[in-house]
């Protein structure tokens, strides 16, 4: 079984966060906190990504960019929505432009709560991001290997 | 002429840590127009002035952004404090004066980070942002809060530091002045990023001036434009001048950033020798009636603003006008004629803040 566990790639997209979140996602790959010993690496770029980090809530203009950035990501894969916006929309919830927490777009997986979140509990979310997308990517693996023998045996 | 096309950039892309969309129309690898696109952070805070009443709208207008959370937070707080009349206690406006240095000092060293991100330079990038967290400790020790620290309030401040606190606060900004002086060789003298900076986005002085440009990116062009010299808070009682470069491209907006950087430190020390004792904060009764403007100077520059009340709890208008809105006009004009390649420098060096343009 592949060891995904190892390198997880992380996706991280502003919603319609006041920053405040931002900078603690980027903090926290930053030597002091340094995510990336766990082997989380920071990229731009969706098709790479395993783990969808997402910070402020959803609005009508974004809606359809997060959700398609999830439909970019290779499958199996993780969402995490770090602050209180983007698990519920927090103080923002009710404007009028704000349709809710990030899970109005995408499946959420883990929520990390705090305003802003701390880059502990970032890292925190990040690494059972980390345990459960290794979780599905056995599954994953799992149901390829199946389905593959069923051809065979046919 | 060679063949135009469109270049979509964003509003997900690696050097963004925002969303924002430009249409960028290139003709071989020259620019020949840039067409920005907003509405991404849009949430509409200004509106939940309906919702809040206007103390609660204080944290509000915090997290209007969270890098220059605090200055929004006194920008406000000013407002409601010069309708109502209240004079606020000189030990609160000194602190407020320390605070708002501190944001200015981490919000520059995140954006001295994110440019060297931008022209390749990652260990670079990594020693400010390390830096930055030194000063990230000092908010959180004096305040409890990293980069949301809301301590402000109408009438005063929640927070006093002691003199121990403030000792220590000294001892520590030699260390971080140190540090600077370190990276400030890097930024300034290494030939690959004079490269990378130098004549690169030129904005003339009159062109500044009439795009109405503020803050660093102003300054940098010429304009001596910096609120701070109004005299709002404790500035009347510190002695300080504008940094103002006259060459107008993207190493002198580093390089005025990186001054900057001094200046602030050089101010956090002459309100720490000067900080009167006495009380932080004065009681508020009643509810905002009138209106007024109120400008502050953030990193990036001036902010504006708006607030009316009619007597009741519950304001009736609240409009903030953020720098980067202000820049956006001024980034248009250098990205024209530039080359594709240096569209990510030049987009940083008006040090953008979408979600406070957008609130
Ligand atoms: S949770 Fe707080 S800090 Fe994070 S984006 Fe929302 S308002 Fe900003």
């Amino acid at each position: 079984m592949a060891k995904v566990k190892e390198s997880p790639w992380v996706l991280h997209y502003d919603g319609s966060s006041c920053n405040g979140c931002d900078i603690e996602v980027l903090a926290s790959l930053t030597p002091v906190y340094d995510a990336e010993r766990f082997g989380v690496v920071n990229t731009g770029d969706p098709l790479q990504a395993d783990i969808l980090l997402i910070t402020g809530g959803i609005n009508t203009q974004n809606l359809s960019v997060v959700k398609q950035l999830y439909d970019q990501m290779p499958r199996p894969k993780v969402v995490v929505a770090v602050g209180t916006c983007a698990c519920t929309g927090g103080i923002f919830k009710e404007c009028y432009n704000i349709l809710g927490g990030a899970d109005k777009a995408v499946p959420v997986d883990i929520y990390v709560p705090g305003c802003a979140a701390r880059p502990q509990s970032i890292i925190d979310g990040i690494v059972q991001a980390v345990e459960l997308f290794q979780k599905r990517s056995d599954e994953h693996d799992a149901a390829v290997a199946a389905a593959k023998s069923g051809t065979q045996a046919k | 002429m060679g063949k135009r096309s469109v270049v979509p950039f964003g509003p997900q892309h690696p050097v963004l840590p925002e969303p924002v969309h430009l249409d960028l129309v290139i003709e071989d690898e020259k620019i020949v127009e840039a067409v920005p696109s907003i509405g991404f952070v849009h949430r509409g805070l200004e509106s939940l002035i309906a919702k809040k009443d206007y103390n609660e709208m204080v944290y509000v207008a915090e997290r209007t952004c969270g890098i220059c959370s605090f200055m929004h937070g006194m920008a406000y707080v000013e407002s409601i404090e010069s309708i109502m009349n209240v004079e606020v206690p000189d030990r609160a406006k000194f602190l407020r004066t320390i605070w708002a240095e501190m944001s200015r000092i981490h919000s520059h060293l995140l954006w001295l980070g994110l440019l060297a991100d931008a022209f390749g330079y990652e260990s670079l990038f990594y020693q400010c942002w390390r830096i930055r967290e030194n000063v990230l400790d000092l908010i959180e020790l004096s305040t409890g809060g990293r980069v949301i620290f809301s301590v402000n309030k109408v009438g005063g401040v929640i927070k006093d530091m002691d003199s121990d606190m403030l000792a220590h606060f000294l001892r520590e900004l030699d260390k971080i002045e140190e540090e600077i002086r370190e990276i400030q060789k890097t930024f300034l003298l290494d030939y690959s990023v004079e490269t990378r900076l130098k004549g690169v986005g030129y904005l003339s002085k009159q062109q500044a001036h009439d795009l109405g440009c503020v803050g660093p990116f102003g300054r940098a062009s010429g304009l001596p434009s910096d609120t701070r010299t109004r005299g709002y808070e404790a500035y009347p009682q510190i002695d300080f001048e504008p940094i103002v470069s006259e060459i107008g491209d993207s190493y002198a907006r580093c390089e005025c950033r990186i001054l900057e950087l001094y200046q602030s430190i050089d101010i956090i020390r002459q309100a720490i020798a000067k900080i009167p004792d006495g009380e932080l904060s004065v009681q508020v009764k009643g509810n905002p009636d009138g209106e007024v403007f109120t400008r502050v100077e953030q990193p990036r520059g001036e902010a504006i603003y708006y607030v009316k009340g009619e007597g009741k709890a519950n304001l009736n208008r609240l409009r903030i006008r953020t720098p980067t809105f202000a820049n956006l006009p001024g980034l248009c004009e250098t990205l024209k004629g530039a080359d594709y390649a240096d569209v990510p420098i030049l987009i940083l060096t008006i040090d953008p803040c979408i979600s406070c343009t957008e609130r």
